[in-house]
């Protein structure tokens, strides 16, 4: 939800863009950190955590603990407090540690040499 | 390879003052910040702020931000390189950081002759089952997810710690239309100031102290939250448990101060649970055990924004002496001394004067 009248702050209007999360198009505010706009979209769990498998949210929105790290158009381990949305943008629930370097390669359009799944740790 | 003079680290209260500082000494200074904007925490205090006058109290903290941001962007010996997270410090004095414009980053190094280190502080953490769930915050997130971002993060919330902290952002919840359950405090006592902690009571939020949580439920999100009464020595206490609905739990149960570059730096570190934890050892002229790199602000121990901004300017005028730069050094660092002797006086200011004489003594036992 987004705060409407507030008695000291304005908040200056900005542009609304589409992202997708989990392929569901959703608005959003361009340059607000992804984790705002999937809270004012009432979305909380950012991903599963890679031991126990445990929902996990946000926790200081400033870049510093690592608890909101998403799939951000392929590329794991995104921390969505700080990363800034933008129009056409894909999110994804991470599941696990991710898997950085094969996020990477395919990025770059190349091949992985075998063995190693997509799927991160356990 | 970027060559400046002066780099400070963090554009909030102390390193927007510390560049201020060097830079009006002739110094050219290299301020970076990771967030889009100058600032630092004082970019979501909607509060009329306490501390001295000479450091704008009675003006609210997005206001500060807005005048020192003004100054910082307009003075020609400064600067600013903002959306760039400074990452490491190398043997060599170099300085990583990356810097991220339209969704691409590049990759940066500094090579500063003197290092001023302004990072501020993160929020502790606090250890009971469900502390993971989603919907269990630090309290200064809640507050940037608010006042910064104009998000609500929920519906119902409880807060732990009744210091300044969790109280003004009790109040901040409430003005976002927030309903605010209770806050919990373990301490026997409220350690936050009395105006605050009226506005509160007065929206007819209770504070129970000596109480603290014993657990957080739901599914996969936050949905409600038993608290318990704690004993003298913050053990729960079984059969005083209540429970409160709540989709927000915010935890402002203290800060302590990011200093990891002056980890990697070799910078002597103490353990003073006064300032916050583990604090970077420093002289009168904020420097620390290594010769050329300084600390200011709540990376030297947690205080205030209006000793945040003293220190910021001890540390720019000391930088830019050592740089030969500040022929009236001694005169205005006296002048910076006696302000902060001020606002460190009287009973406020007795955990930081204990703080920073521990922090004294471990350094001198550690030879
Ligand atoms: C709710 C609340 C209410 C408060 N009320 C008051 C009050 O009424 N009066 C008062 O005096 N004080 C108040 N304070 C305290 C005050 O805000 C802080 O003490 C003060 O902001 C500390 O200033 P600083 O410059 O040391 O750090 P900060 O303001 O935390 O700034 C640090 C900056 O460093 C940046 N940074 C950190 N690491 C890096 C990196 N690696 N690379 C690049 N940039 C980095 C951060 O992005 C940030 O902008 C309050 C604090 C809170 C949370
Ligand atoms: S919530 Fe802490 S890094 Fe994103």
């Amino acid at each position: 939800m987004r705060i409407g009248e507030h008695p000291i702050l304005t908040f200056p209007a900005r542009r609304k863009v589409t992202f997708f999360f989990e392929g569901r198009p959703l608005e959003g505010y361009e340059g607000e950190p992804i984790a705002a706009a999937l809270h004012a979209a009432g979305i909380r769990v950012l991903r599963e955590s890679p031991v126990l498998g445990r929902p996990r949210g946000f926790f200081c929105a400033v870049g510093n603990c690592s608890s909101c790290l998403m799939v951000v158009d392929g590329v794991p381990n995104v921390r969505v407090c700080v990363e800034k949305l933008r129009e056409g943008m894909h999110v994804e629930r991470q599941v696990g540690k991710g898997d950085l370097l094969g996020a990477v390669a395919a990025k770059r359009g190349v091949l992985r040499a075998g063995g190693r799944g997509g799927e991160g740790g356990a | 390879m970027l060559n400046p003079q002066v780099m400070v680290v963090g554009a909030g209260p102390a390193g927007m003052s510390a560049a201020l500082a060097a830079a009006d000494c002739g110094v050219k200074v290299l301020l970076v910040d990771f967030f889009s904007e100058p600032g630092g925490q004082l970019v979501k205090q909607t509060h009329k702020f306490f501390g001295s006058r000479g450091e704008h109290a009675g003006v609210r903290g997005i206001e500060i931000a807005r005048l020192l941001g003004e100054k910082v962007r307009t003075h020609l010996g400064v600067e600013l390189l903002l959306d760039t997270q400074v990452l490491g410090y190398y043997p060599d004095g170099v300085l990583t950081m990356e810097r991220t414009v339209d969704g691409e980053s590049e990759y940066l190094k500094a090579r500063p002759r003197r290092l001023v280190v302004c990072a501020g502080a993160s929020e502790k953490p606090l250890a009971f089952p469900g502390n993971d769930l989603p919907g269990v915050y630090g309290a200064g997130a809640v507050q940037t997810l608010m006042n910064v971002h104009g998000v609500m993060p929920g519906r119902r919330a409880v807060m732990v710690g009744a210091g300044n902290i969790g109280l003004i952002i009790s109040y901040q919840l409430r003005q976002a239309r927030v309903e605010v359950a209770a806050v919990v405090e373990a301490a026997p006592v409220i350690g936050g100031y009395a105006v605050h902690a009226s506005k509160i009571r007065r929206l007819g939020v209770p504070i129970l102290t000596s109480h603290s949580v014993k657990e957080a439920h739901g599914e996969r999100e936050l949905e409600g939250v038993t608290v318990w009464r704690v004993d003298e020595r913050w053990q729960g206490i079984p059969g005083s448990e209540r429970h409160f609905e709540a989709d927000v739990l915010c935890l402002a149960v203290g800060l302590s101060p990011l200093a990891e570059l002056l980890w990697q730096a070799g910078c002597r570190m103490a353990y003073v649970p006064e300032l916050g934890g583990h604090v970077p050892w420093h002289d009168e002229h904020q420097q620390t055990s290594v010769p050329g790199i300084f600390v200011a602000g709540d990376a030297a121990g947690v205080e205030e924004a209006s000793s945040a901004m003293v220190t910021g300017r001890m540390a720019g005028l000391a930088a830019a002496a050592s740089l030969g730069s500040c022929p009236h050094y001694r005169e205005l660092a006296g002048e910076a001394r006696a302000q902060l002797e001020a606002l460190r006086a009287g009973p406020p200011g007795e955990k930081i004067r204990k703080g920073l004489a521990r922090l004294e003594e471990v350094a001198r036992r550690a030879g």
